[in-house]
């Protein structure tokens, strides 16, 4: 039997639209669901007390110190390096055998699952650098797992830069240097703090790897080298073990306002970069 | 000082360009020398195939979490692929503008989603749904799978939206100049061209299903067993990593490294299929 193409049109776009608008649905509802539950949770004390009795009750202070003190931790590292790998690869070279290893390792690291990260950071960084469950080996794991999100998007920020911005500075006897620094990085500055905040975005959301290297420790970290728990740890323990829903319903309200503004933030930064390219 | 400011700086973006092969060497290096040992010691076909894993006995078979690996991930790829890509086309093909705006920071923020939320909600709803409505315990292969489905969208839905957009703009004209319906020309012309990326949105799909941890420890039911049904409890490759890395130690540490070692070979061959396909083009 032959469907009439007329009669499948219509089947396939009503298909499509319905998978399309149920996505939407699904991630609404989450957000809704979570935020309706979590946010008369969160109030000042809720913000500024630190988990007292496991987290029954107290607030949520030393995971937020802790989150952001990794997260920082992590994206201080990251962002060198995964600029200047973004500039090498841009600016300095062509396609050859070197880029392309570099690109393959690229890609490979932004596939690893977070677990593997989790596992190599407990054995390199807390055990074999004897760092210990610390703010620093959470963040370096981290600053492991981010590079490649930095590296590409810095990359693509550099390459969206018009050439006649490099001729013109060339021409008038600049260095590649002094080109990559005067006339190439303000260009892409927005790109590329746009792919930092993803990357800033991604070590808020993450737990496997940190809950290997950061720790579960409660207290307020005094140093880099305290233990500490984020935010998406202490939501985990919370909700798995049961000890407190409503806490872990403010918790998990909090890192999703968070990943929100940070989303809101880079794709403002995006928009701002485009408008200016035209 | 201008040249030698000029070399310096070539020699210095080089050296930060290596950061990311040093990464890959130092990580594979660590997992490998952490795990192999007792690969060596239970031997590597009864690690692979074993059926019992009990550490206190000394007891080191994984087979039964690569199958619930394998069959949490197929589900979540039965589930979701099929979803993303219809995603993928609406937005490529029929989104208004306006609507397509909405979606795309909405497909972002989903990706940015902490997993353990995905799971809490999980836990939540989809668990007790299929305790309720189609027995069994809930926690089971199936509502692993519906989470990965949910977390795998945003990978699979930009991927392939980016490679249907690359697509020349003639190919779709000529197809409807000669005719063809809207649907015709998506399902004979865009689909087959845009393949290998969609090949790719795919497999890089699958990968991060089998790469999850967090969010399938809590609703999957971690039982050591090979499942007879999509609603039995399984545990995964990531999960018994994620389950037992809190207290284990000696050769019980080091058979979890050496389930690491496995994860990590799956996932390095699914990414280099990917990249390969990706490049071929």
């Amino acid at each position: 039997m032959k469907i009439n193409p007329r009669v499948s049109e219509k089947i396939a776009k009503g298909l499509i639209w319905s998978a399309a608008l149920s996505v939407l649905a699904v991630l609404v509802g989450i957000i809704i669901f979570i935020l309706a539950k979590g946010l008369p949770i969160i109030n000042w004390s809720f913000l500024t007390e630190i988990p007292r009795n496991m987290g029954r009750s107290g607030g949520v202070a030393s995971p937020i110190v802790g989150t952001l003190f990794v997260a920082a931790v992590a994206v201080v590292l990251a962002v060198p390096f995964g600029i200047g790998t973004a500039f090498y690869l841009a600016e300095y070279t062509r396609e050859n055998a070197v880029t392309r290893i570099i690109r393959f390792s690229a890609e490979s690291l932004a596939g690893i699952p977070s677990i593997v990260y989790g596992l190599f950071g407990f054995i390199f960084f807390v055990i074999y650098l004897d760092l210990g469950w610390s703010v620093l080996s959470g963040g370096l794991t981290l600053a492991f797992m981010i590079l490649p999100t930095v590296i590409r998007t810095s990359e693509e920020a550099i390459r969206a830069v018009p050439d006649t911005y490099r001729e013109v500075s060339f021409s008038l006897g600049g260095t590649k240097w002094q080109t990559i620094r005067k006339a190439v990085f303000p260009s892409a500055i927005q790109g590329i703090t746009n792919g930092v905040i993803l990357g800033l975005g991604r070590c808020v959301a993450e737990t496997a790897a940190v809950i290997l290297t950061a720790g579960t420790a409660l207290r307020m970290p005094a140093s880099i080298f305290s233990p500490t728990r984020t935010m998406a740890i202490h939501f985990f323990i919370l909700a798995r073990e049961g000890i407190s829903m409503d806490n872990a319903y403010g918790t998990a309200a909090l890192l999703i306002i968070l990943i929100f503004f940070i989303n809101v933030v880079a794709n403002a930064l995006v928009n701002r970069f485009v408008a200016k390219g035209r | 000082m201008k040249k030698f400011k000029e070399k310096l700086s070539g020699r210095v973006f080089f050296a930060l360009a290596l950061s990311s092969i040093s990464a890959l060497a130092l990580i594979t290096v660590f997992i490998i020398v952490q795990g192999v040992p007792i690969i060596a010691e239970v031997g590597f076909v009864n690690f692979i195939f074993g059926m019992s894993w009990a550490p206190s006995h000394g007891e080191y078979g994984i087979f039964p979490m690569i199958i619930g690996s394998v069959t949490v991930t197929l589900g979540a790829a039965i589930l979701g692929v099929p979803v993303g890509l219809c995603c993928a086309i609406f937005l490529s093909e029929f989104a208004p503008a306006r609507l397509r705006n909405l979606f795309r920071p909405a497909i972002q923020l989903l990706a940015g989603i902490p997993s353990v939320v995905y799971g809490f909600w999980g836990l939540l709803f989809i668990v007790p749904f299929i305790r309720n409505v189609l027995g069994g315990p809930g926690l089971s292969i199936l509502a692993g799978a519906v989470i990965l489905a949910i977390m795998i969208l945003p990978t699979v839905i930009s991927i392939s939206e980016v490679s249907i957009l690359a697509l020349p703009r003639q190919y779709k004209e000529g197809a409807l100049a000669l005719g063809l319906t809207h649907w015709q020309t998506i399902r004979s012309v865009i689909l087959p061209s845009a393949k290998s990326g969609i090949v790719a949105a795919v497999i890089l799909g699958v990968g991060r299903a089998i790469g999850e941890t967090m969010a399938v420890i809590m609703v999957l039911g971690n039982a050591v067993a090979v499942p007879t049904s999509i609603l039995d409890p399984v545990r995964t490759l990531t999960t018994n990593i994620g389950i037992e890395m809190g207290y284990a130690s000696g050769p019980h540490r080091q058979a979890l490294f050496a389930t690491g070692i496995v994860l990590f070979v799956i996932i390095m061959a699914l990414n280099s299929t990917a990249q390969y396909i990706t490049r071929k083009k």
